[in-house]
């Protein structure tokens, strides 16, 4: 009886801990195919989304797009050679509200281009490459594709951008030298001020 | 008429060309935008200007106009643009793609009637794009200082040259009928100003300084298309800072 429990229970973890390394060891061009499409299909299947439902939206955005990004180092690439003199206070308040930026930029962007498609270009990786760019192109009806390619790295759970580059323009480090002007007039905290004031806003239509 | 745009362009050019130098003494806001305190002016009269007038228009338009309609006008606009695309990959030495342009153009022209039809992409044709600013900066030409100018947008002087370029030989300008030929030119900026929309408003979620976030975009996006999408990496004095170190040493974030 026992015996039967503990084989289960052996059974049980060998089938998560199979689950857990598959969804890690998953290729990253996959991986951001996987994201796309399923985010846009829960776009397309609900008005809410359509309409652009912030707190909708938002929630998406968290729960799918969110765990694929690693926002610490998006923050650390954004703010440039200030992020190294932030306290680790600092860092952690300016990737909070970096993330909230960032996650507004994406609503706005995805409830005005939902319409889109989306082709995804061959990956060029080698085995063991733990840094590689995933390209992909949006196409809209009557304009020219435009392309947007994602930095990616290798990360225990799973592969995750830091990057994201639309037409040539890198959503991350577009911030620098702004960044940099707010932490010289205002320090630190002055940037951390700002963000925090700019997410405070409503996002526009 | 025509004739005289030239040599009153050099001029043009020169004047900028010698307060480029000028400002340069000063203490100059970035090596890019040497004139930014001038073009941040010119992007507040925009910004006016725009948000009074343009925008409206332009939301206006949107809503009264059907889809199909609105469709039906970009691409008749996009079309004239295949032709300059095609026209600048000739000239960039890109007779293949440019292949595809013209192909574009004829059969959209004809069968897409005047080009209201997008048949091309319909039948897998792909759309480019290039301009004359991309071409002169392939053959070399610096992009000169940034310039934002009001109800046109940012620009370089190397673009905005470009920009006049096609002006002085687009096929519109041949329209005789005056009224007719500036109704077109309506059309096209109010069509122009819509397709925008959408990218403003992300731009007015993403940016703390929208002039700065808007000329940085800018100015990335047109080195990525000189570059065929495969720009050199800058000497950027922040590219070594925190870089792969930085994911480890962070907190983090909160899941």
């Amino acid at each position: 009886m026992s015996r039967s429990i503990a084989s289960t229970l052996w059974l049980t973890l060998t089938l998560a801990l199979a689950t857990a390394l598959a969804q890690a060891q998953e290729a990253p061009d996959a991986l951001v195919k996987r994201v796309a499409e399923e985010t846009l299909g829960a776009i397309r299947a609900d008005k809410d989304l359509q309409a652009g439902n912030p707190a909708k939206v938002k929630q998406l955005i968290e729960s799918k797009l969110v765990p694929h990004f690693d926002t610490a180092r998006m923050t650390a690439l954004a703010v440039g050679k200030n992020w190294r003199s932030a306290t680790p206070e600092q860092q952690k308040q300016l990737t909070e509200q970096f993330q909230t930026l960032l996650i507004r930029t994406y609503s706005n962007a995805l409830t005005n281009y939902r319409d889109n498609k989306m082709n995804y270009k061959p990956l060029r990786m080698n085995s063991g490459d733990a840094d590689v760019v995933v390209r992909t192109e949006v196409t809209r009806p009557g304009q020219a594709p435009v392309q947007i390619d994602y930095s990616m790295e290798k990360m225990p759970d799973g592969w995750k951008a830091y990057d994201v580059v639309v037409a040539g323009v890198s959503l991350v480090t577009n911030y620098r030298d702004e960044f940099n002007d707010l932490v010289r007039s205002s320090g630190i905290d002055g940037l951390i001020k700002a963000l925090a004031e700019k997410n405070k806003g409503p996002v526009p239509k | 008429m025509s004739r005289m745009y030239p040599p009153f362009h050099l001029a043009a050019l020169a004047l900028v060309g010698a307060t480029a130098l000028l400002a340069g003494c000063a203490a100059a806001p970035t090596r890019e935008d040497p004139f930014e305190p001038w073009n941040r002016a010119m992007y507040d009269v925009h910004q006016v200007v725009d948000g009074n007038v343009v925008k409206p228009l332009a939301e206006a338009y949107v809503k009264a106009t059907p889809e199909p309609i609105r469709t039906g006008v970009s691409n008749f606009f996009g079309n004239i643009d295949d032709l300059f695309t095609g026209i600048n990959n000739v000239l960039e030495g890109r007779g293949d793609q440019a292949g595809d342009d013209f192909g574009r153009v004829l059969l959209n022209s004809t069968f897409g009637m005047l080009g209201v039809l997008d048949l091309a992409s319909m039948m897998g044709i792909n759309k480019d794009h290039k301009d004359f600013g991309i071409t002169f900066g392939k053959w070399g030409a610096p992009q000169g200082p940034y310039l934002f100018i009001p109800l046109f947008g940012p620009t370089t002087v190397r673009d905005g040259t470009g920009a006049l370029v096609r002006v002085l030989i687009s096929p519109l300008g041949y329209i005789r009928d005056v009224p007719v030929r500036n109704s077109i030119y309506g059309v096209n900026y109010v069509d122009t100003r819509a397709q925008a929309l959408s990218a403003e408003s992300v731009l007015d979620t993403a940016a703390l300084d929208r002039y700065r976030f808007l000329r940085n975009a800018y100015l990335k996006n047109r080195r990525y298309q000189v570059y065929e999408g495969k720009p050199p990496p800058e000497d950027d004095e922040d590219a070594t800072a925190p870089a792969p170190a930085a994911g480890s040493t962070a907190p983090a974030p909160t899941k």
